[in-house]
């Protein structure tokens, strides 16, 4: 029996990297520490068990070998004029970086699954920066707490015990007694029934919110009527003076800010906010990020490329236009004639004419898992866990990177190994 | 390997060659007193040669780096090239991507570079960047002035456990030296303020600026690191720094050096070389630093010089980046760093007809003018924050003729006259006291000076040459030439290998990364971890176990030995 402890979970944002792993016989026993979501990913479900293909969409997988698996996706990606490699957000580091190699080489469109979740705040930090600060800082100095349109209760379990709602730190010794926390959102969540105060809200109406707290904070209470999508302007004003009078405000938003109306326009009105308020206090904002390095992908993304997604290199020199780059911009303009999927789930995402165009083209899946892409795709390439069975770097959703453990020896190959075989082998039919 | 460079006009001012013809014979990745007959040999046809270029301060990689590329689109446009059989693409002009960093630097004729800031719990991701930059060798500062151990070690005057833990630090984060930013206002930003004098004490730690500096400075040299500390002072861009500059340059005196360099490295002085009251009548105050400096030994500076256009500004010093952010109305990202440190990343553009930025030009170049041994004056453009490192040949031309000086000042607000000397200043400098502002002295002021820096036998192979016959030119005359030369090096040489020809790269090996691995007695490791233990226990967001860097992230390390016990006894 081996017990490794300090090990990182390889599942939401907040990159937990206090969990104790029981090992035997290569075989994971316990997992203490981690949440539900963390320890059910961790002991392993639905893997896939060896390589697949089949001849078209409605045929049966015949399971082949890694070689004929590996040939048959280099086959699809080198053949096509405007491939699209997607996902990447639950692999390591070290895995986006053959990806985007992978990409060059076959002047591929690159973007992870950030296009359907906070790819809107990335439009929003060109736009305006970011004011952040690392989690820890929240812990230690928050007062006041946000959740916007994010609900950490079901989505990111352990956030408020080690980082926010229930942390104690240097100045924040009382825990939860010693702050305010606040909740944004349009239904009474989980999040919301442990908070101080809740606003409801009208679906699609934060953006107007955020600029009536703007107003109220900039001394023109006078323009704004007397609710606002649909919440009372004394509530407002109530919440503008909690904001206000916070020693430390972090606040924290979710998908309900970015894919709800007025996406980015949302993200971009928030940052002002933020900005704004710390002409009176500290304020800072970080997004919820989902996958557990999500934003690992993007930071790597930027280092090689200068952009952070939706990268296309059909010009040999990257090219970043989101709204026409984007995995969903060329899937539904059917201008992608072959995907390669890894480390993300489009099948389960992706709005239905982009995944209907994907039944039609030639799909590459690479995953662990048995998921609805699986049922899209032509090549199944099973590969080993990174985060369990492959160690790596992983970013947590405040930029703080972290070594994934290996905690047992994998069964099928990794990531990093799958994607220099099929870039060698797209080499070798191109002349190369 | 053997390489034989022939009829150099050779410029190795550290080993007293200035201009003479000379050859340079290069043996496995080494300068060598002579090779055999079968060498490869360059005919430098009396052209200017000298060491490789080294940067002792740019923000090449890590955390605000990649947020500058992130925030600003806008930037990576700006210079794309599209990838080659031997290079990847490259992006960016203020923010490059991470293969036109490395790339860039050969072309100009710079082989080594330091980051000038990685908070330790980032460093990381700063050493995830730097191992893919190709071709430089490089290596990080680390940041040490806002840590809460630091500061609670100075304030119990603990100077053992100082020592230690700048010693586990910089092994936890891989870093070269100790870099101190605005002491101090890194921890009072945390709530949303600043300090504003050397003695301001710091809320909960009850230390004072002056008080970190000088025991950082006295724990470095009791490690006798090869890099003194390295100080953004405080008060950055504000108008009547430079009385806290000479305040910081004077606490200097209170320490000895433990090698043959200054005690204390003051960052960027341009930014904290500013006189007056307020931007109304903001002028600058270069001729007081320079004259400080010019009667010390024991300080040296750097110019941070600025370039007209666009500059990402990023610097541990969050506090003033929300102040730019909020004067100039631009885009603000900030990052503090729990229980270490803040950090901001603001995009700005330096326009000439406005009459500050017309004043900070001016100042940057009264530096380089003002201050007579050019041993105490590096170039740099403090990389992306005065302007990006891509224009060191415009500075270089700047400083070689005043020619070009009054032609430029033509051009700017009419400030520069009655709030800077430059106009009258008509010094010209040099090509040696070139090389030791981007050579030499930087090798001097960081302690590699053995190996890098220099032509002597022993030193590293990195050589470039430029396509300028020094016999032939008149820099003062023909400033166009002096520039064109600069940005793009005839041959680049690292480590022996042809690296860069007529400006093209024509290799991309992976240089390495140094870092300092200075050993202190073990207990006092282990009466300072006691303290680590506690703040990782309570305080930090993460487990102490996944803090340090991991040799996964060190392919090439370069370990510099030091600390306060002798080598030997190891």
């Amino acid at each position: 029996m081996t017990v490794i402890t300090d090990a990182l979970c390889p599942f939401c944002g907040c990159l937990c990297d206090d969990l104790t792993i029981v090992v035997e016989d290569n075989k994971i026993t316990d997992v203490k520490q981690a949440c539900k979501l963390g320890a059910s990913k961790i002991m392993g479900h639905h893997r896939i068990k060896a390589p697949m293909m089949r001849k078209d969409k409605n045929s049966e997988f015949k399971e082949v070998s890694y070689e004929e698996a590996i040939n048959e996706a280099a086959n699809i990606l080198s053949n096509s004029k405007r491939p699209l490699l997607y996902g990447w957000a639950s692999a390591v580091c070290e895995v986006h970086k053959k990806g985007i190699l992978l990409a060059e080489e076959l002047g591929a469109i690159i973007d992870n699954t950030a296009t359907v979740c906070h790819a809107p705040s990335t439009l929003a930090v060109h736009e305006k920066g970011l004011p952040s600060a690392t989690l820890g800082q929240i812990k230690n100095r928050a007062d006041v707490i946000v959740f916007w349109g994010s609900n950490p209760v079901h989505a990111h379990p352990r956030h408020m015990g080690r980082y926010s709602v229930f942390a104690k730190g240097l100045f924040s010794e009382k825990g939860r007694k010693g702050r305010k926390v606040i909740v944004v959102d349009v239904r009474k969540t989980d999040t919301a029934n442990m908070a101080d105060q809740f606003v409801q809200l009208e679906q699609g109406s934060d953006y107007l919110v955020v600029s009536a707290l703007r107003a109220i904070l900039s001394g023109h209470a006078d323009v704004v009527p007397e609710s606002v999508g649909g919440v009372p302007k004394d509530a407002l004003s109530k919440l503008v003076d909690t904001l206000k009078t916070g020693k430390f405000v972090g606040i924290f938003f979710g998908m309900g800010l970015t894919q709800s109306k007025s996406r980015y326009k949302n993200i971009d009105n928030a940052i002002s906010l933020v900005t704004e308020l710390n002409a009176f206090t500290k304020c800072v904002i970080t997004p919820m990020r989902g996958h557990y390095n999500v934003t690992g992908f993007g930071n790597v993304c930027a280092w090689e490329t200068g952009f952070a997604t939706a990268v296309d290199f059909a010009r040999g020199a990257p090219y970043y236009n989101p709204g026409e780059t984007a995995a969903n911009d060329v899937l539904l303009r059917k201008e992608t004639d072959a995907a390669m999927i890894i480390a993300g789930d489009a099948g389960a995402h992706f709005p239905a004419d982009s995944v209907r165009h994907l039944a039609r083209i030639p799909v590459v899946q690479i995953d662990p898992y048995w998921n609805p892409t699986t049922e899209v795709a032509n090549v199944v390439i099973p590969v080993a866990i990174c985060g369990v069975e492959v160690e790596g770097t992983a970013y947590r959703m405040d930029g703080v990177s972290l070594r994934m453990r290996k905690m047992v020896e994998p069964t099928h190959l990794p990531d990093t190994e799958v994607l220099e075989k099929i870039t060698e082998r797209v080499k070798l039919l191109r002349g190369e | 390997m053997e390489l034989l460079i022939k009829n150099g006009s050779v410029y190795d001012p550290s080993n007293g060659i200035n201009g003479d013809k000379a050859d340079i014979s290069i043996k496995d990745g080494k300068i060598v007193d002579k090779v055999s007959s079968k060498a490869t040999v360059i005919d430098a046809g009396g052209r200017l040669v000298m060491a490789g270029g080294v940067d002792a301060h740019s923000h090449i990689a890590g955390a605000k780096v990649n947020v500058g590329r992130i925030m600003r689109p806008e930037d990576t446009r700006s210079g794309i090239k599209p990838r080659t059989k031997l290079t990847r693409p490259t992006t960016g002009y203020t923010v490059p991507n991470v293969y036109a960093m490395g790339y860039r630097y050969a072309q100009m004729g710079y082989t080594t570079v330091f980051e000038a800031a990685q908070a330790i719990m980032k460093a990381r991701h700063t050493h995830e960047e730097l191992e893919e930059i190709p071709i430089i060798d490089k290596g990080a500062l680390t940041l040490f002035g806002s840590n809460w151990p630091t500061m609670d070690f100075v304030r119990e005057k603990n100077m053992d456990k100082l020592a230690a833990y700048i010693s586990w630090g910089l092994l936890a984060s891989r870093g070269f030296g100790v870099k101190v930013v605005n002491p101090g206002g890194g921890e009072m930003w945390g709530f949303g303020k600043n300090v504003t004098s050397l003695d301001d004490v710091v809320p909960n730690f009850d230390v004072t600026p002056r008080e970190i500096i000088v025991s950082l400075m006295k724990a470095n040299e009791m490690l006798g690191l090869p890099h003194s500390v390295h100080l953004h002072c405080n008060n950055l861009g504000k108008p009547g720094n430079y009385k806290t500059t000479l305040a910081s340059m004077e606490l200097a005196d209170q320490v000895k050096a433990s090698r043959d360099r200054q005690v204390l490295h003051v960052t960027h002085l341009l930014f904290n070389s500013m006189g007056g009251t307020n931007w109304g009548d903001f002028e600058s105050k270069a001729d007081e630093v320079a004259n400080y400096l010019n009667n010390h030994d024991n300080v040296t500076g750097d110019m941070g010089q600025m370039i007209f256009g666009s500059a990402t500004t990023m610097t541990a010093d969050g506090p003033v980046q929300y102040a730019n952010a909020k004067l100039m109305h631009a885009k603000w990202a900030n990052g503090d760093v729990e229980l270490e440190d803040a950090s901001g990343v603001v995009p700005l553009y330096y326009i000439k007809q406005v009459s500050v930025y017309a004043i900070m030009w001016a100042t940057g170049l009264e530096l380089g003018l003002l201050t007579k041994d050019p041993y105490k004056m590096l170039l740099t453009t403090d990389h992306p924050n005065g302007g990006p490192f891509v224009n060191y040949s415009e500075v270089i031309a700047l400083l070689m003729s005043n020619k070009k000086r009054q032609e430029e000042i033509k051009t700017v607000h009419e400030a520069v006259h009655s709030k800077t000397r430059l106009p009258g200043i008509e010094r010209e400098l040099d090509f040696s006291e070139i090389a030791i502002m981007t050579r030499a002295g930087t090798a001097k002021v960081l302690g590699l000076l053995d190996t890098k820096g220099h032509l002597g036998v022993g030193a590293d192979a990195d050589v470039s040459i430029y396509d300028i016959k020094p016999d032939q030119i008149d820099p003062s005359v023909e400033h166009a030439k002096i520039k064109s030369a600069f940005s793009s090096a005839a041959y680049t040489i690292k480590g022996g290998q042809v690296v860069v020809k007529d400006g093209q790269i024509t290799a991309t090996p992976m240089g390495r990364t140094y870092w300092v691995d200075a050993r202190v007695p073990e207990q006092h490791t282990n009466e300072m971890m006691k303290d680590i233990v506690k703040k990782f226990k309570n305080y930090y967001s993460i487990q102490l176990a996944n803090y340090m860097v991991q040799d996964a992230y060190l392919t090439h390390p370069k370990v510099v030995k030091a600390g306060a016990i002798p080598v030997e006894v190891r």
